[in-house]
């Protein structure tokens, strides 16, 4: 049957598809033709692999490189207990084939970089972006801008999120247009840090599967041009005005950005051994030094609900943002150990408590985390 | 009838984790000097060194962006929201190395 390419098993499964009038056989066909790569397979990317993959996407790409871990089963729906510690791709390959055996699935488990992101790309109809860090959140756009691709946008923080679609080919503005630079790092705290409500991506990322969805069937009017915005503690969505810069200068009248750049560098991110290791002390050296006749001072510069989770005995608790105004309940001529939970806050704790004219102070690498891996199991990881 | 400014979760803590705040109309510019005069941690958050704003945080008068407008010289009228929307990444900004959104 040249007209149509559904299975007779296909037509049984997609039925509630082919019965919607604007849908039909055409949408399907569309649907079962096109391809979507998928950045991420975290809380953005369970729900969109899910539901794109129930919805007979015919071709889906999946690009991750981490493995399943047990904090991210409380939002990264498509992974599972068992399996813990295989690649998330592997992981979400094995869930999506009992979903439906029907559609083509690819699997990349490597880091989308400058050097593979065209390649990677370039066999794809819409690309989406379910990543969670601005380097590859610019990568993602500069390179759907290049290879003209839709990008479907989706972006969470604790409990908030955001979702368009940036399509420059087709009018609309892109990421550049929107926010031109990242902030540096450490100035917007991450999910890591901040935490975020475990079903806030599976709203963000329905959203963009819908988009998906529609842009493959060709139906409806896409979320190109408009932000849209969403809080679960309000239970509130907006809608801004997204418009194009012509001076943008990856899809602007005169584009400056015409082939991919290094994003870390862009996004001001030090590599790791660049930093300053003389303030670095290890959780085994901090232990061994707390044992000592002249134990170190102990600040931990995390929230109060992370150190209700466990904190490391004798400490002193103030957070990160309070350390400015209350750098007089110090002593400067005390040798002291910075902790939070992976090191990241303290190291930005401790270069501002240099800079301060502490000069006794170092940053515990690693955090609570690696103390709890190191020195006492009994700390929670968190 | 004053205007309402929508403060994003990422810069409640620097607004004594206030979700809005009303203040009177005006030039928007002028309006966020005085968001930042009774706030002054938002400050470093919405301008740089030059005190111009960052390039990472668009502000909107009703459902549209400043840059589109008339800047810093938009006038707001009384009832309308003012929205400060920053550029958020979900995960880890300082790992390039992980994805656990």
């Amino acid at each position: 049957m040249t007209n149509n390419s559904l299975s007779n098993e296909e037509i049984r499964r997609y039925s509630r598809h082919l019965i919607l009038p604007e849908f039909g056989m055409t949408g399907q066909r569309r649907v079962k033709h096109g391809s979507v790569l998928l950045i991420g397979t975290g809380g953005l990317g369970s729900p969109l692999a899910l539901y794109l993959a129930a919805a007979g996407v015919g071709h889906l790409g999946l690009v991750d490189f981490d493995v399943v871990d047990e904090s991210n089963l409380q939002r990264q729906i498509v992974h599972g207990t068992s399996t813990l510690g295989i690649a998330k791709t592997e992981s979400a390959r094995r869930r999506l084939r009992d979903l439906n055996p029907h559609i083509e699935i690819t699997t990349y488990e490597e880091q989308m970089t400058s050097e593979n992101a065209l390649e990677l790309m370039r066999p794809y109809d819409v690309i989406v972006d379910g990543t969670d860090n601005f380097p590859t959140r610019y990568l993602t756009n500069d390179a759907s801008v290049m290879l003209g691709k839709p990008n479907v946008y989706g972006s969470i923080f604790r409990f908030e999120g955001q979702a368009t679609v940036f399509y420059p080919k087709e009018g609309g503005p892109c990421y550049r247009c929107l926010y031109p630079e990242p902030p540096p790092p450490g100035l917007v705290p991450s999910c890591a840090e901040g935490g975020v409500l475990g079903v806030l991506p599976g709203v963000i990322g329905t959203i963009q599967a819908t988009e998906t969805l529609k842009l493959l069937a060709g139906i409806g009017e896409p979320l190109v041009g408009r932000l849209l915005l969403y809080d679960a503690l309000s239970m509130r969505f907006r809608e801004l005005k997204l418009r194009r810069n012509p001076d943008c200068p990856v899809c602007g009248e005169h584009p400056t950005v015409t082939e991919l750049i290094d994003y870390e560098q862009f996004c001001g991110i030090i590599p790791e051994p660049m930093r300053a290791s003389a303030y670095e002390i290890t959780p085994v050296e901090v232990s061994e030094w707390l044992h000592s006749d002249d134990p170190p001072f102990l600040l931990d510069v995390r929230e109060p609900n992370e150190w209700e989770i466990g904190h490391l005995p004798d400490a002193m608790r103030i957070s990160v943002n309070e350390l400015q105004g209350r750098l007089n309940e110090l002593d400067t001529a005390r040798e002291m150990v910075v902790y939070c939970r992976s090191g990241v806050r303290s190291g930005r704790a401790v270069d501002m408590l240099r800079q301060a004219g502490f000069r006794k102070v170092k940053n515990m690498t690693g955090g609570i985390l690696r103390w709890a891996d190191e020195v006492d199991p009994s700390i929670p990881k968190y | 009838m004053a205007v309402t400014v929508s403060i994003p979760t990422a810069l409640r803590q620097y607004a004594d984790g206030r979700a809005s705040v009303e203040l009177a109309g005006g030039p928007v510019g002028q309006l966020l000097a005085n968001l930042v005069e009774q706030y002054p941690q938002l400050g470093r958050q919405l301008y740089g060194d030059g005190g111009q704003l960052r390039s990472f945080v668009n502000v909107y008068v009703g459902d549209e962006d400043i840059r589109y407008l008339q800047g810093a010289n938009t006038i707001v009228p009384d009832g309308e929201t003012v929205s400060i929307i920053p550029a958020i990444a979900g995960g880890n900004v300082q790992t390039f190395k992980r994805s656990n959104v």
